[in-house]
């Protein structure tokens, strides 16, 4: 055996006989913490949220487009839906602000004019961003079309998070039979195209908000269903699931308490891809001419009508587009944050 | 003699079979009997697979049998209905797990999951006693009330078995499964829990059907042993006779492989193998060999056992 | 003998959200040719990452701070990562706790077994098969000739070990290391597979590093055994000098919390829990739940301390102003046993023969 390996006792420590005194409680002192403050999951993880500062950046955000969308009403200057065909395709004119793009003026041909005064606008006659092809105020259709907007993806996640989150809950839980009628009922649904769905309720129903929301209804929440039931699967043999199946917790219970905090994670990602993909979805249909009628804009409609126009009147995308990115950057930013927020393990 | 004592559990003719009827039927548990007595420990050992999970869960009704009874106190556990008879069977009986990483709700704080059955049973009438009562299981248990407010994810393998513990006690139970609920654990911590288990036995007067595959914790923690195998029970006895007078031949290989922490002995160690027999139309059954001490046997090999069992007495 | 690995001082950490976690304190061991080393310890006192380091097989968020691993005094450490694939699996081969994962469900075994052969060895296909089929004969896999068309998932878990040994030992390595090999295994297949690999072990005079927590399996495979608190080893001795007269008041804990069939009453526990590695505690990292701690444990770490040739410990108990400590009662007891069984002359118990 070779002991060159093992180090002898290092002379440069001082050693003095009362050290080999036995050790008080006190010198030996393990390291148990303070507690952490008593507060409930939701309290634990709304402190954690907050110290995101982009989740909560971005839920600020989302507030306030809210709340400009639901008082548009009032904040929006003029009628969305008004048509004054003298002040067509206006540039942008915003009171005391002289930057190029800003001001009224645009470029015609080589050289940059004030196209308000070209059109004999009066001179108190401020449009903030601009107006469309027929005349109508850029800024308050975006108000309107952001209401549209949001509504939709409130309902689709609404959807989502109620028949969606049950249908996957109840096919996982009792599994079996149960499941299996629950998953072939699915196949069926998903089998039918959207689209299909929306154009037969025309058959009944004139185009609009109400055909998009039921052909939601009926269909957008299906890929919510799948993989909360691939979860609660998988979830269902879990120890703690038969702890309290054992402590005689009911199954109402068990996917409150326990189910659905620890499916947290995946309902939130999910919500968050069908909101985008329900607004586009009315996009979609609008562009098409099976949405939202005419005159109502969202912000679908005001897309598609601006990008005909892109190469002349650039402002009539760029507003509407620059809102839907923003809606959709804070969505993910504050999905992400929310995920993070609910679990626990993340350091805070 | 075992038989005036008190019965609490009866365990008879349980079968318990997966894809009943199917092509992939997994006989999980077939035909097994056993008794457990008021305030005992009933050891269930086997290797992987041969359906002692799969027994305990029968008992606690986390499965329905496909045929045979369970009697706890007199009642069959499978024909408890109506709510409140129910509630007050998941009282009575509780059940410790084996992962402790997977056993305990990552999204819940220690006090509500150990809450979780004060709640359900309407223990507490106070938000205070509530937490009353999960500060005294939680000192019951060796953990620092304080922690009542940390996730489980901040916590060793053996402090969440603590947990897990404290939770099934809360609603005071009179029988316990517990499914290896120190396999998962270091040998150093493995002692913490078992002396815990030890010491609420007799401070609580718990019954505990403790389910193990490491055989010398079972010996020292059980009074009684069950040895399982392939969906049987092979042999029934007090743990000192399982230990020191096998009578059934698997009995015997298990014994033979477990290593002991003794390197003289295992020098010197000779492991015997285990050849099932082959079914030969003759009844096999549980047989008493000598008072308390069953084997899974035929008629006529009964003599032959006795014999063996008088011999360990030499 | 010769010492076929060296590692010197070796000190391991890991980069984390939390900060830096020193898993690895300063360790210092040898391995000799043909021996059996088991190294025992609580979980997360660093086990894995001291033979992962041999292997470089390290996560990425891990630095080597300090140290040597000199395999026939070759630095390992300072090798590079085409230098390490040469020895990975040739002179150095690993197996895991889980027999399951190591596999590839995709391929049939006999490829499985055979590739190491091919890459290593420069075979061509009909020797490496002829190579497999010993192999996997060897292992005593029953019926190996026509198995080896088979895919891992048609393979009981004991089975499964026994071909990721084979694999391991393609290329007859001067070092297997085992880690937790039998731990995901049932008494009985346990016992096999210890058999197995000791029948190896004297048909090829490899050297093995055997990783486990069970006491039971040392005593059945160990030849020496180090013991790792906290990132660092704290006794280290031949296997009867470790089981029949332990000096590290945790070796102690640690054997009397395993009840023999004997142990009557409650069982030895070593109360708290152990340290965290992201701020170890100042002076010996055990004291804190040590019933025998002194005033200098909470201030120095204690060196190793001799006590034979080959037995070595880090205790200050054993510096010469220490007071004499009797060990726990348990560790007493079990040595009165021992020592009592031995005299009467039949050390096999029951169970021994049918
Ligand atoms: N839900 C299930 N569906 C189908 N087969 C099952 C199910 N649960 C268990 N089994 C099978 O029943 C048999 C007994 O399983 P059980 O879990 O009771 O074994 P065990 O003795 O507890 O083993 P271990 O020591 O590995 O926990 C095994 O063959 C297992 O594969
Ligand atoms: N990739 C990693 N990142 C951060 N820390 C790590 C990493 N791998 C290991 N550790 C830490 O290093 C320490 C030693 O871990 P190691 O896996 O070697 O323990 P072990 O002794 O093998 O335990 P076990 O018996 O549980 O396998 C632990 O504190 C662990 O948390
Ligand atoms: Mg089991
Ligand atoms: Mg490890």
């Amino acid at each position: 055996m070779s002991n060159e390996n093992h180090s002898v006792a290092d002379e440069t420590i001082k050693i003095s006989p009362d050290m080999f005194e036995r050790a008080t409680g006190a010198q030996k002192e393990d390291s148990e913490k303070i507690a952490a403050p008593s507060l409930s999951f939701l309290q634990d993880s709304w402190r954690r949220l907050k110290k995101n500062k982009a989740a909560v950046l971005s839920l600020i955000v989302l507030i306030l487009m809210m709340l400009a969308s639901v008082a548009a009403p009032i904040l929006a200057p003029r009628d969305p839906n008004a048509q004054v065909i003298q002040h067509a395709n206006l540039p942008p004119k915003i009171p005391g602000v002289d930057i190029n793009g800003l001001n009224g003026t645009s470029v015609a041909g080589t050289t940059r004019v004030d196209k308000y005064e070209q059109q004999n606008v009066p001179d108190d006659v401020y449009y903030f961003l601009g107006t469309d092809s027929l005349g109508r105020d850029l800024l308050s259709r975006i108000l309107y079309g952001t209401r549209v907007s949001l509504l939709i993806a409130f309902v689709a996640a609404l959807f989502d998070l109620t028949i969606g989150v049950t249908y996957g809950l109840v096919s996982g839980w009792y599994g079996g039979r149960v499941d299996n009628v629950m998953q072939r009922i699915l196949e069926i649904i998903s089998g039918v195209p959207n689209l299909v769905v929306v154009i037969l309720m025309l058959l009944v129903l004139n185009p609009g908000i109400t055909s998009i929301i039921i052909a939601l209804a009926i269909t957008g929440w299906i890929s919510m269903a799948r993989v909360v039931r691939a979860q609660t699967l998988k979830l269902k043999n879990q120890e703690y699931i038969l702890a309290a199946r054992a402590l005689g917790e009911s199954p109402v219970q068990i996917a409150l308490k326990h189910l659905i905090p620890n499916l947290s994670g995946v309902i939130i990602i999910q919500t968050m891809f069908s909101i985008p993909s329900a607004i586009f979805f009315e996009a979609f249909l609008s562009f098409i001419g099976i949405g939202i009628p005419a005159p109502t804009a969202s912000l679908g409609t005001l897309i598609n009508d601006g990008y005909k126009t892109f190469r002349f009147l650039p402002h009539l995308m760029w507003y509407p587009a620059g809102v839907i990115c923003v809606l959709m950057i804070a969505f993910n930013l504050l999905a992400d944050g929310l995920r993070d927020a609910f679990d626990p393990k993340m350091k805070d | 003699m075992a038989d005036n004592r008190e019965k609490i559990l009866e365990v008879k003719h349980l079968k318990q079979y997966f894809n009943a009827g199917t092509k992939n039927e997994v006989r999980a548990v077939d035909d097994v009997s056993f008794d457990i007595y008021k305030g005992e420990t009933f050891g269930l050992v086997g290797e992987s697979g041969s359906g002692k999970s799969t027994t305990g869960r029968s008992i606690i009704r986390l499965y329905d049998p496909t045929d045979g009874e369970i009697d706890f106190e007199g009642t069959k556990v499978h024909n408890i209905s109506g709510k409140k008879d129910m509630l007050q069977f998941r009282r009575d009986m509780q059940m410790i797990f084996q992962d402790p990483y997977a056993s305990l709700n990552p999204k819940m704080k220690i006090r509500d999951i150990i809450a979780e059955g004060i709640d359900i049973h309407g223990l507490a009438s106070s938000q205070a006693e509530r937490n009353k009562r999960v500060n005294e299981l939680l000192e019951l248990v060796g953990l620092n009330p304080d922690h009542a407010t940390r996730y489980p994810h901040e916590f060793s393998g053996g402090q969440r078995q603590r947990i897990g513990i404290a939770r099934a006690l809360a609603v005071k139970p009179k029988f316990i499964v517990a499914d290896e609920p120190i396999s998962a654990l270091d040998v150093s911590i493995q002692a913490q829990v078992v002396n815990l288990l030890m010491e609420l036995q007799k401070s609580q007067g718990l019954t505990f059907l403790f389910i193990a595959h490491d055989l010398s914790m079972v010996k020292y923690i059980s009074d009684r042993i069950g040895v399982m195998n392939a969906g049987k029970l092979l042999e029934l006895a007090p743990a000192e006779d399982v230990y020191n007078r096998p009578l059934h031949s698997y009995t015997e290989s298990l014994l033979s492989a477990v290593p002991l922490p003794d390197p003289e002995y295992e020098r010197s160690r000779r492991r015997t193998q285990y050849v099932p027999r082959q079914a030969n139309g003759e009844e096999e059954k549980m047989r008493e060999i000598v008072p308390g001490h069953f084997v899974y046997c035929r008629e006529s090999e009964v003599e032959a056992l006795k014999q063996k069992e008088a011999a360990y007495h030499k | 003998m010769s010492n076929i690995l060296e590692v010197k001082d070796l000190n391991i950490t890991f980069d984390t959200f939390a900060g830096k976690v020193q898993a690895i304190r300063g360790v210092n061991f040898d391995l000799k040719k043909g021996e059996t080393l088991a190294i025992v310890g609580e979980s997360g006192s660093g086990k894995s990452v001291t033979t992962r380091s041999i292997m470089r097989l390290l996560s990425q968020n891990a630095n080597i701070e300090k140290g040597e691993i000199l395999f026939n005094g070759q630095d390992l450490v300072k090798k590079s990562e085409k230098d390490m694939q040469g020895i990975r699996g040739k002179e150095i081969a690993m197996i895991f706790q889980d027999p399951m994962t190591s596999l590839n469900p995709t391929t049939t075994i006999g490829k499985q077994v055979a590739e190491p052969l091919r890459i290593h060895q420069n075979m061509n296909k009909e020797e490496a098969h002829a190579r497999a089929l010993k192999l996997l004969e060897l292992v005593g896999l029953p019926n190996a000739k026509n198995r080896m068309k088979q895919y891992p998932h048609q393979f009981s878990g004991g089975q499964r070990q026994r071909i990721v040994i084979a694999i391991a030992l393609a290329c007859s390595p001067e070092i297997l290391i085992a880690d937790e090999p039998t731990t995901a295994l049932d008494v009985t297949i346990q016992a096999q597979i210890l058999e197995l690999m000791k029948q190896l072990q004297s048909k090829i005079d490899t050297s093995i590093i055997f990783i486990t927590h069970d006491l039971g399996v040392v005593a059945n495979v160990a030849d020496r055994v180090a013991v790792m608190y906290a990132g660092k080893i704290v006794e280290v001795g031949t296997v009867d000098e470790i089981f029949y007269n332990p000096q590290h008041p945790y070796t102690w804990g640690l054997l009397a919390s395993m009840p023999t069939l004997e142990t009557e009453g409650s069982l030895y526990a070593i109360p708290g829990t152990p340290p965290d590695l992201l701020d170890p505690p100042k002076g010996d990292a055990f004291a804190p739940r040590n019933a025998y701690a002194m005033k200098i444990d909470t201030e120095y770490e204690p060196p190793m301390f001799k006590i034979s040739d080959t037995h070595y410990a880090a205790t200050w108990l054993l510096h010469e102003d220490a007071p004499a400590v009797e060990p726990p009662a348990e560790i007493k007891a079990r040595q009165e046993l021992f020592k009592k069984r031995y005299a009467e002359g039949h050390p096999v118990a029951e169970g021994g023969t049918v």
